[in-house]
């Protein structure tokens, strides 16, 4: 989102409009979702629901993306030590990557278990709400990409930066917690 | 009038190559336009379909000369079939509501005025912001090229209400890549509206210049930026449920296709969707698109009709507080629109009671219009005619409302013209009111030059006695039972309407043929209009404390301080009856 903000003095004085920006993306991706689980919902209530046994990699990405929070937020206390908060920085990307690439395994598993994405209602929800996510997780990987390239620009936007893309990770995060019990439970 | 000690903002040159000035440019004014000049050229392709049916209800079997010519299939020799003619329905729907009724009053002059209004030198993020045109535009090009494959456009209406919008070619002419083509068009309009209302929200919190208050914000800006909160949470679940039309289209999936369909002969291989899902999803942002349309209206009208009254209204606070209701309200009413969906009839009383409440809200803006207007000195400018005319429309459409809110008469009225006189009213007619009044209002700060004000009466008054004409009588006809959506009324009991179809025809060809008038006025007054002062209508807000047009900058580099209200008109200013936001004149006594 901050690549396309004004910059300071081209407008705004500060550079807020990031943060502000990423909060109203945040409440659009999240009824985007919850449009999603509504037709989840009715959706299991037909008969030819079948629930499916999630498969067991998918815990372990779940790790790896609440870990990558953790070290985002790690970088955002490292501020002051450039090389440091882009050491972490660096991890957290590697991190989402690492989560892409669990999620491309999950995947994988499934249509190895003969589960398309029109196989049953179960596996359609399962394949287009993973792939949604695993979408906006490349726009944050973007973002992450792009606050590692500011982070030798000016105290203020570096904040603003980091600050917007850490609101947007950790929101991404709590998106899939959510996902997963979503599609782990039968509501 | 601008602030000296401020520090100079503007710090990049204007560009200065062609496509990057007019084409892809990032300046808010340029993006303003062009969603108004592709709002311009939807609303008349959209009225064209419109004569086109019109022509076809009433001389069925009469050769169009030339339609042959858009669809050989659709119109053999130029007489147009039932499905072409759903088809040119669907067309005329999807056009009018999304890139009309959104596009203009909306994006069109939000984009344009929004940041002035509050100071700003452009919106948060440009870049969105162009993007947000582009996807739009190109969702365009995809529905307009519906018309140019064989296949022809879809015929299941702009709600494409499923499993008729998903099933496919089984479904009849226009159910493949036309419906394709459809839903492709309309989830990337859902993007770029998405990035719009990100931007509008951004930029009205964060790029208020010094001195702008939330309560110093003009009640456009307020319009704009409430419209946005509501078409961010709107569009945003209209994309889910295109997303998931086109996975049943081409992924074989079901989510709205229910079991053991069989369609001309032909059993569809889906399981278990519900085609009550599409409705919900659909109706979730239809009913809100309602508000997205009208709300920028009332806040363009209230504010071209303080400028025009030389008052504010009785209660600027309270209109902002029923436009914000609006909002909400928005939200818990859509299961009106599917009384007749074979929901659960209990669900219909709960709807029926929010869709009642919404009327309330509604009906206090319009009393405090009305009791604004009683015994003020109102200008009669054309935009002031048009804001006017909004009212009217506006009440007579609402008014109809009452009767469809209700289960129990909607049962009966819903598949008839009654409705499609209500929403033609309360929703299309009112909101190109509003379009109209702000385009007269505006037109000189956009261009430097003045509309013809008389050409713009006549053009009122025949669009004005013409809606009335068209849209009035289409109540009458839903009250005896015509049923909407055919192509031809044959049966016994239709026959005795077709003089009032034919009475309706003839006004829309002629109230359509007047709207060239106001075209030519745009165009004409374009290059040859006279000269406009910075401040033509002697009104307060920041967008006429700039040059007529407005810098590349907004404001040539001044940094704009704002020190009074939008709202000072009647007052002893040093320039007349009004005090300009930014004016360093004192508050005056007794204010």
């Amino acid at each position: 989102m901050s690549s396309t903000a004004l910059q300071p003095g081209q407008g705004s004085q500060s550079p807020a409009p990031a943060l502000s920006g990423i909060w109203v993306a945040v409440a659009a991706i999240t009824m985007s979702f919850a449009a999603f689980t509504s037709s989840l919902i009715i959706r299991q209530a037909s008969d030819d629901w079948r629930h499916l046994v999630l498969p067991g990699i998918l815990y372990l990405n779940t790790v790896i993306i609440l870990a990558s929070s953790v070290t985002l937020e790690v970088a955002r206390k490292r501020i002051s030590d450039l090389a440091a908060m882009r050491s972490w920085l660096y991890f957290t990307l590697g991190l989402g990557v690492a989560f892409l690439a669990g999620q491309a395994f999950a995947w994988h598993q499934l249509r190895a278990q003969g589960l398309y994405l029109a196989s049953s209602p179960n596996s359609s929800f399962f394949y287009l709400l993973t792939a949604l996510h695993a979408l906006h997780v490349i726009g944050g990987l973007m973002g992450l990409a792009y606050t590692i390239r500011r982070a030798t620009s000016v105290a203020v936007w570096r904040v603003a930066t980091i600050e917007a893309t850490a609101v947007y990770w950790h929101f991404l995060a709590a998106l899939w917690v959510y996902l997963l019990l979503v599609l782990r439970t039968r509501l | 009038m601008s602030d000296a000690s401020a520090p100079v903002v503007h710090q990049h040159a204007a560009p200065s190559k062609f496509i990057w000035k007019y084409v892809f440019s990032t300046d808010h004014k340029v993006i303003g336009k062009q969603y108004y000049g592709l709002a311009l050229v939807s609303v008349f392709i959209g009225m064209m379909l419109s004569w086109l049916m019109r022509f076809h209800l009433v001389w069925t079997n009469a050769a169009i000369p030339g339609l042959q010519l858009l669809s050989k299939n659709g119109a053999p020799g130029g007489v147009m079939t039932p499905e072409y003619y759903l088809s040119l329905l669907t067309m005329h729907g999807t056009l009018m509501v999304f890139f009309v009724l959104t596009n203009a009053p909306f994006a069109g002059f939000g984009n344009y005025f929004l940041p002035i209004q509050i100071g700003a030198e452009d919106m948060a993020f440009p870049r969105f912001n162009m993007m947000s045109f582009w996807v739009t535009l190109v969702g365009f090009l995809v529905l307009i090229a519906a018309f140019f494959i064989p296949d022809g456009p879809p015929i299941s209406g702009w709600t494409a209400y499923a499993p008729l919008s998903a099933v496919g070619k089984d479904a009849g002419p226009g159910l493949a890549w036309g419906q394709n083509l459809w839903a492709i068009s309309i989830g990337l309009f859902c993007v770029g509206q998405l990035l719009g209302s990100l931007n509008f929200i951004a930029t009205t919190l964060d790029l208020r210049t010094k001195g702008m208050t939330l309560s110093r914000l003009p009640i456009s800006t307020w319009a704009w930026f409430i419209t946005s909160c509501i078409g961010l949470l709107a569009f945003a679940v209209l994309l889910p449920a295109c997303v998931l039309l086109i996975l049943d289209r081409v992924a074989g999936t079901s989510f709205f296709i229910p079991a053991g369909l069989v369609i001309s002969d032909h059993l569809q291989p889906h399981s278990g969707g519900s085609p009550l899902l599409w409705q919900h999803l659909f109706w979730f942002f239809g009913h809100p698109e309602v508000y997205i349309a009208i709300v920028p209206a009332i806040g363009i009208v209230s504010h071209i009709l303080m400028a025009s009254m030389r008052k504010p209204l009785l209660s600027v606070k309270v209109v902002y507080g029923s436009m914000i209701t609006i909002g909400f309200l928005s939200y818990m009413v859509w299961g009106h629109h599917m009384f007749l969906s074979g929901m659960n009839p209990f669900s219909a009383l709960v709807f029926s009671f929010p869709t009642l409440i919404i009327t309330i809200p509604a009906t206090i803006i319009t009393m405090i219009w009305i009791g604004s207007i009683y015994g003020a000195n109102l200008r009669f400018h054309t935009p002031s005619l048009f804001s006017l005319g909004f009212i009217s429309v506006f009440v007579a459409g609402g008014v109809s409302g009452f009767f469809l809110a209700q289960p129990s008469l909607d049962i009966y009225l819903h598949g008839t013209y009654f409705v499609v006189g209500h929403f033609h009213f309360v929703m299309g007619v009112a909101a190109i009111f509003g379009i109209l009044a702000g385009s007269y209002f505006w037109f000189p700060k956009m261009t430097g030059r003045m509309m013809n004000d008389t050409w713009g009466k006549v053009h009122f008054w025949f669009t004005f006695i013409g809606v009335y004409c068209i849209f009035m009588p289409f109540h009458y006809l839903g009250f005896a039972g015509n049923v909407r959506r055919y192509s031809s009324f044959v049966d016994d009991y239709l026959q005795p309407l077709l003089p009032v179809h034919k009475f309706i025809t003839i006004a829309a060809l002629i109230t359509g043929a007047a709207q060239f008038i106001f075209l030519f006025n745009l165009i004409y007054s374009r290059f040859k209009g006279a000269p406009a002062s910075d401040n033509p209508w002697d009104a307060t807000s920041l967008e006429w404390s700039t040059t007529s047009p407005p810098p590349f900058d907004n404001f040539g580099g001044r940094h704009m301080v704002v020190r009074h209200g939008p709202n000072e008109y009647g007052v002893n200013g040093a320039h007349g009856d009004f005090i300009m936001q930014d004016s360093p004149e004192p508050e005056p006594a007794g204010d």
